[in-house]
């Protein structure tokens, strides 16, 4: 840790926090059905795509309806995503060739980009067409962080309504959320990242004939560098906005193209977590209490700060190994020194362990340096935070909607202490909304752990792996770590473009997605079909310092007893051999 | 099954995908081409008329009369066709031995120096494609690319001046100097001759 380090990760919290607020508001009231005086030249766009979809504004739907919407929706989305990649080699924007990609790959990228999970087995470069880029991919970007946040605010809906059969209309909440929030941000910062150097065109791959020319294996001069471009700012603005984290090259924002400077660094970082931490204020701006949302996002950075400590604080310690080979890696004037396999010389230490907390603190997953490389406590840090369910911020909308399974639960715990039933936010917490809440929250961790069990058990599972002892586990544990969680992000050295874990990842991202939605809007459903309890002496106050508190208790706790004994075998082991070794 | 809720679900994506498939990533190429025409196709750089690189993509460079990037784990390396890091754990002895012998390669080309080598020249970049090194790394190649080239440090050392790029406002990300456009204009002033 340095004063530098110091600096970039204040100035990074601070700036996203000092979003929450007018962005937040913003959300609260597209979400309640009105269009802001700015956005009004919209309003044709939106009542465009109502017309041209067969969208009835004024329907309201039960949570069964809306649930069943939100899936076909996926389901169509799927379907042609599928179809898209398998068919590309036959259609239009294809300037470099690309071939038909192959049933299981193309399986795992649809799922993967539907669940807004962006998990990716291949390498964009050289895989994808652009039409595929653009139509399939970038689409799949903004509907489904649209998805994402329109059942949270359904949830929200069943807070804030009294005995009501309804919750919302999907179609309208998902529309409504790419016109009025996702697409206007995407295009802006788009043309920003241009301006920094991230391409956008439809030309080929360029060819240049580098300076210094270097020979091949057998001794033949290779005289020509092949540069990939594509339209790549329009998807990675969405990428990071929409918490999908895709990216258009296979290095993600490592990639120059991708994240040139540290500027384009900074606007990617914050983005990546505008929309989410901006949804509590949303959240408590419709509940009409905001103390509620502020109360959340407390609890969120009070998670966020130590574990971003911690990951800058192990990279920049670098590695003990490298000493006694006469390597300088103290931090000077001149470098950031630290850990530098697999990151990029503009971004340095800091930047890339920011990033590496953010990105997985908010399942995003888009990544700037390779978490694969990092030291075993930096490596722990992003696989820790999506085992916490990724709902320190978390992806647009399922973030926010994981943090209130956590904070039902909490209320319900604290009603068991004082022998209370338990209620939030005017609403009792009954029998049913306990039991969708502890559903939604056991999914993940046994979508992860039954997956690596089951990785680690098979012969198809252990040839995946590249990196000797405890690292090969952590690989595999960050894989369904990330797949369940819908984080995207890996391991990268596992080899996953295999039928094995394009399957088993791709089954993992699915359950981890909706088996989670549809028992947030079951209890959607359920509250607001419930009376309001006015407040008493004895209701639990939810915004106080006490309640934050205790909710950070509970998401750690449970998030330390599922999966403690599985970091043991991986990143803790590594660390103590490591440091076991320099010693 | 809702015949109704489907038929919406399949004019809602097309519609979409209309909208932020084609529509929004073709008004963005446009909006580029007009406003930023030279970072939007790569920020390439010619040389009598042929391209030569990116600004933004680093090359291979192992003669003693240029700097040297960072590593780069692609096949070959800087493959800007595929980009990719070495994705090696911390602890894998594969890593140890790769920065072991690149910062045998960095001594055998500048027997005389005896310094510790800067990490991020013994380390392979996240993307293989790092167009930069550091500050650090940049001074520690000068003495051997001056004698290679028969220039002074100093006089080396101004033309990496040149190259080198600051933190955002003095607080974001690493300073950096870009390494093709650093031997580019070494090139320009005194050739090394091994071309």
């Amino acid at each position: 840790m340095n004063a530098n380090n110091l600096l970039q990760g204040a100035i990074y919290i601070a700036v996203f926090l000092a979003c929450v607020k007018p962005l937040g508001a913003y959300m609260a009231e597209i979400y309640e059905g009105r269009v802001p005086r700015p956005v009004r030249w919209l309003l044709p766009l939106e009542r465009g795509l109502y017309r041209l979809c067969g969208v009835d504004p004024a329907e309201e739907m039960s949570w069964q309806n809306y649930a069943v919407a939100k899936l076909l929706f996926n389901a169509a989305g799927l379907f042609a995503l599928y179809a898209l990649q398998r068919l590309q080699h036959l259609l239009p924007l294809n300037p470099m060739k690309m071939a038909a990609v192959s049933p299981d790959s193309s399986f795992n990228t649809a799922v993967s980009f539907a669940t807004n999970t962006n998990w990716q087995g291949y390498g964009g470069e050289t895989t994808m067409s652009y039409l595929t880029q653009m139509l399939g991919l970038t689409v799949q970007n903004f509907v489904s962080a649209a998805g994402g946040m329109a059942v949270m605010a359904a949830l929200i809906r069943g807070f804030v309504r009294r005995q009501s059969a309804t919750v919302g209309n999907f179609w309208t909440d998902m529309i409504r959320g790419v016109v009025y929030i996702l697409l206007p941000l995407s295009a802006v910062l788009a043309v920003i990242l241009v301006s920094q150097g991230v391409v956008q065109t439809l030309k080929p791959y360029a060819a240049a004939s580098v300076i210094e020319i270097a020979q091949d294996s057998r001794g033949k001069p290779m005289a020509g560098q092949t540069i990939a471009l594509g339209p790549a700012a329009s998807q990675i603005s969405i990428k990071q906005l929409g918490t999908n984290g895709g990216g258009f090259f296979n290095a993600n924002s490592a990639h120059p193209f991708e994240n040139p400077t540290p500027l384009s660094n900074f606007l990617e970082m914050e983005s990546l977590v505008l929309i989410a931490a901006a949804l509590c204020f949303t959240f408590g701006k419709m509940v009409g209490d905001v103390r509620q949302g502020w109360a959340l996002l407390a609890a969120m950075t009070l998670i966020f700060v130590p574990m971003l400590w911690l990951c800058v604080a192990s990279e920049q310690k670098g590695n003990p190994a490298f000493d006694a080979l006469g390597v300088d890696q103290r931090p000077t004037i001149e470098q950031p020194g630290g850990n530098m396999e697999g990151k990029e010389t503009r971004l340095g230490i800091a930047s890339s362990a920011i990033w590496a907390t953010a990105t997985t603190s908010v399942s995003n997953g888009s990544v700037n340096s390779m978490h694969d490389s990092f030291t075993p406590l930096g490596g722990l840090v992003p696989m820790a935070l999506m085992q916490l369910s990724e709902v320190v911020y978390g992806g647009v909308g399922s973030g926010l909607y994981g943090m209130l399974l956590y904070a039902v639960v909490a209320v319900f715990l604290a009603g068991l202490m004082v022998g209370r039933t338990p209620e939030y936010l005017g609403k009792k917490i009954e029998s049913f909304e306990m039991k969708m809440a502890s559903i939604g929250i056991l999914v993940s961790p046994a979508c992860a752990l039954l997956g690596t069990a089951v990785a680690v058990a098979c012969a198809a599972g252990r040839a995946g792996v590249s990196n000797p002892g405890p690292h090969g586990f952590s690989e595999i544990l960050y894989a369904f770590s990330s797949g369940a969680n819908n984080n995207g992000s890996a391991f990268a050295g596992l080899n996953a473009n295999t039928p094995f874990y394009n399957v088993t990842i791709g089954l993992a991202m699915f359950f981890g997605r909706y088996w989670i939605a549809v028992p947030v809007l079951a209890m959607a459903g359920s509250l607001a079909r419930k009376k309001f309890v006015p407040e008493s002496s004895g209701t639990l106050p939810t915004h106080t310092p006490l309640f934050i508190v205790f909710l950070v208790g509970i998401v750690v706790m449970v998030g330390a007893l599922t999966f403690f004994p599985a970091l043991a075998l991986g990143p803790i082991a590594e660390h103590l051999l490591m440091i076991g070794k320099g010693a | 099954m809702d015949w109704r809720q489907a038929l919406i679900a399949i004019r809602s994506i097309a519609a979409l995908s209309l909208l932020t498939g084609l529509v929004y990533p073709l008004a963005v190429t446009g909006i580029a081409r007009v406003l930023f025409p030279r970072q939007a196709d790569g920020t390439l750089i010619e040389q009598d008329g042929k391209v030569v690189g990116s600004a933004l993509i680093g090359q291979r460079f192992s003669a003693p009369c240029y700097f040297w990037g960072r590593p780069s784990a692609t096949t070959p390396p800087y493959n800007a066709g595929s980009s990719s890091g070495s994705n090696l754990g911390p602890t894998n002895p594969d890593l140890l031995k790769a920065v072991a012998e690149r910062a045998k390669a960095l001594r055998q080309a500048d027997p005389g120096h005896r310094a510790p080598v800067p990490v991020d020249l013994v380390t392979a970049s996240g993307s293989g494609l790092d167009p930069e090194i550091s500050l650090a790394a940049a001074r520690y190649q000068a003495a051997r690319v001056a004698s290679a080239r028969g220039l002074k440090i100093g006089e080396v050392m101004e033309v990496v001046a040149r190259h080198t790029r600051g933190r955002f406002l003095g607080v974001l990300g690493e300073p950096g100097v870009n390494v093709l456009e650093l031997n580019l204009d070494l090139d320009r002033r005194k050739p090394g001759g091994t071309r």
